[in-house]
């Protein structure tokens, strides 16, 4: 058999010219990389990134929307592919007649809604852009229904700062969830949707709802939503961060760039 | 010949100067590594695995190829497939070597991409701010009404090609100097700025008019990697030019701010 060398053959010798400089900076910055300290002086800019959008951007400001002329062709498929759960695969087979959404947590009100309850609520329809943080993206047309009809209706505590959303897929051992802070969370785009492209949300999709929060990157936009809760604190929930991609790739919990 | 320390660089020019090339290359590195997650580009506002790119990074498991519209380059051992520091195969489009983080990280990568671009734009703005206060803009880079003659130009650029530099002139840009340094400045940098905040989907919501000047964030995406490409060319073609100029010279007046000037010596004799 070959070994890895062999396969790459001489060529590889090419990299030697350049790799003298460039090994110097690179053993550094993967020095840095594992610096703790150098690692939350980075976390600065992060949050920098955060402060200056939200005070500098109006918050309400729309995510640009498109004609259907723009919708692509094929919409990427990515993350999971369906719940995983042994009670959401129940519901695929019962086409989601029984399934509930929880609204949970600093609510006044906790509830169950059913999917034909939340089609029946006022709903919002866009054609946006869904942009992966590994740089391609996708256009297609959601409806769904607003998220703040449904944290008003659950009369949300004056003291919550974050929605949670569990989901019902996950990778290996850990559910996939994430949040936003309620800027995002009572943003006019920011829906649940239950339709795609005109047709019912399909399962790799994220049904029966998905998360849209328009201004923010793919991996925000939760798919498989079971359920909402409110919350002031994100630290308790799973790996801490708000979110899977956060506690697993550390990906930053404010996905607006 | 004697040499004669004359004043070229100005201090924020000279601090300026390192800042932006420390700055640059570890957003370039960095950004190397933002595109291995997907070393696809496309024009337009969406793209995807699912449509057709313009320029991809891929591998075949055995070989390494780069391909733009519809011609395919191998590219073996550097682009697509490449070994990584362990002797173990890598399928990634940009090596480690030249990649920060070395190995596959998009979170860090972001992370390092992201903070340093504010000591890159904040860095230029005050540049720009600086130079045109401090006359850098009016006494060095501004190109006058004779150095526009295509005469003019061509003579510098005969000059260029055999490498004759102008000794006698070495506290002035020469007029190509100045096209490359004012393009660099004016348009390319800030161009790497526009299209990297054009790909941000918050930017997008609060200055629409930013992505829609590009033709969509995908064509965004692709004219900030373009641009990428043309600076770290014109850094390739800046570092010969201050090697073949006198290396030394060069990068002292960019420390100090002197550089050496052959003394003038007129027919008369007299040193001016």
């Amino acid at each position: 058999m070959k070994n890895d060398r062999d396969i790459i053959g001489r060529r590889a010798l090419l990299r030697g010219a350049t790799l003298g400089g460039s090994a110097l900076i690179l053993s550094g910055c993967d020095a840095l990389n594992e610096s703790d300290m150098f690692r939350s002086a980075l976390r600065t800019a992060e949050t920098l990134n955060q402060v200056a959008h939200r005070s500098l951007m109006d918050r309400a400001a729309l995510a640009p929307e498109f004609p259907a002329s723009d919708i692509s062709p094929v919409f990427k498929t990515n993350g999971s592919l369906t719940g995983t759960s042994a009670e959401y695969l129940a519901h695929v087979g019962n086409k989601f007649a029984d399934w509930t959404l929880r609204i949970d947590g600093m609510v006044a009100n906790p509830m169950d809604v059913s999917l034909e309850t939340l089609r029946a609520m006022p709903s919002r329809t866009q054609i946006t852009r869904h942009d992966c943080v590994e740089g391609w993206s996708a256009i297609a047309k959601w409806q769904g229904t607003p998220l703040r009809l449904l944290l008003q209706q659950a009369g949300l505590s004056a003291r919550a700062k974050y929605i949670v959303f569990h989901c019902a897929d996950s990778y290996g051992a850990q559910p996939y969830y994430e949040s936003i802070d309620l800027i995002d969370a009572f943003h006019p785009q920011t829906i649940l949707a239950w339709g795609m492209n005109g047709d019912m949300l399909p399962v790799k999709y994220g049904a029966p709802v998905r998360l849209r929060v328009e201004r923010q990157l793919g991996y925000k936009q939760a798919k498989y939503v079971m359920r909402i809760e409110a919350t002031d604190d994100l630290t308790k929930f799973h790996g801490g961060k708000g979110g899977y991609w956060e506690d697993v790739g550390d990906y930053e919990w404010y996905a607006g760039i | 010949m004697a040499e004669n320390l004359v004043q070229r660089h100005k201090a924020t020019t000279r601090i300026w100067h390192w800042l932006n090339a420390l700055a640059l290359t570890v957003l370039l590195m960095s950004g190397l590594m933002i595109f291995n997650a997907h070393p696809r580009l496309y024009w337009g506002e969406y793209g995807s695995r699912e449509d057709r790119a313009w320029l991809e990074i891929d591998d075949t498991r055995t070989t390494g190829f780069v391909k733009i519209g519809s011609m395919t380059l191998e590219t073996t051992g550097v682009l697509g497939l490449s070994l990584g520091a362990d002797d173990k195969v890598r399928r990634v489009a940009f090596p480690g070597w030249a990649t920060i983080p070395t190995r596959y990280n998009l979170g860090a990568a972001r992370r390092w991409h992201f903070a340093v671009a504010w000591l890159f734009a904040l860095g230029l703005a005050g540049f720009m701010a600086a130079s045109v206060l401090n006359g850098h803009i009016r006494q060095h880079l501004h190109i006058h009404k004779a150095e526009w003659a295509p005469k003019h130009i061509w003579r510098d650029v005969k000059n260029h090609a055999r490498l004759r530099f102008d000794a006698h002139n070495a506290g002035t840009y020469n007029i190509l100097q100045k096209f490359s340094y004012v393009s660099v400045i004016f348009i390319f940098l800030p161009l790497m700025i526009l299209t990297g905040l054009a790909m941000s989907p918050a930017m997008n919501a609060a200055l629409p008019w930013m992505h829609d000047i590009f033709g969509g964030r995908q064509s965004a995406r692709s004219i900030h990697f373009i641009c990428a490409a043309l600076l770290f060319i014109f850094v390739l073609v800046h570092l010969v030019m201050v090697f073949l100029s006198g290396p030394i010279n060069g990068i002292r007046s960019m420390i100090t701010g002197k550089v050496a000037q052959a003394r003038h010596v007129n027919v008369t004799g007299v040193t001016s």
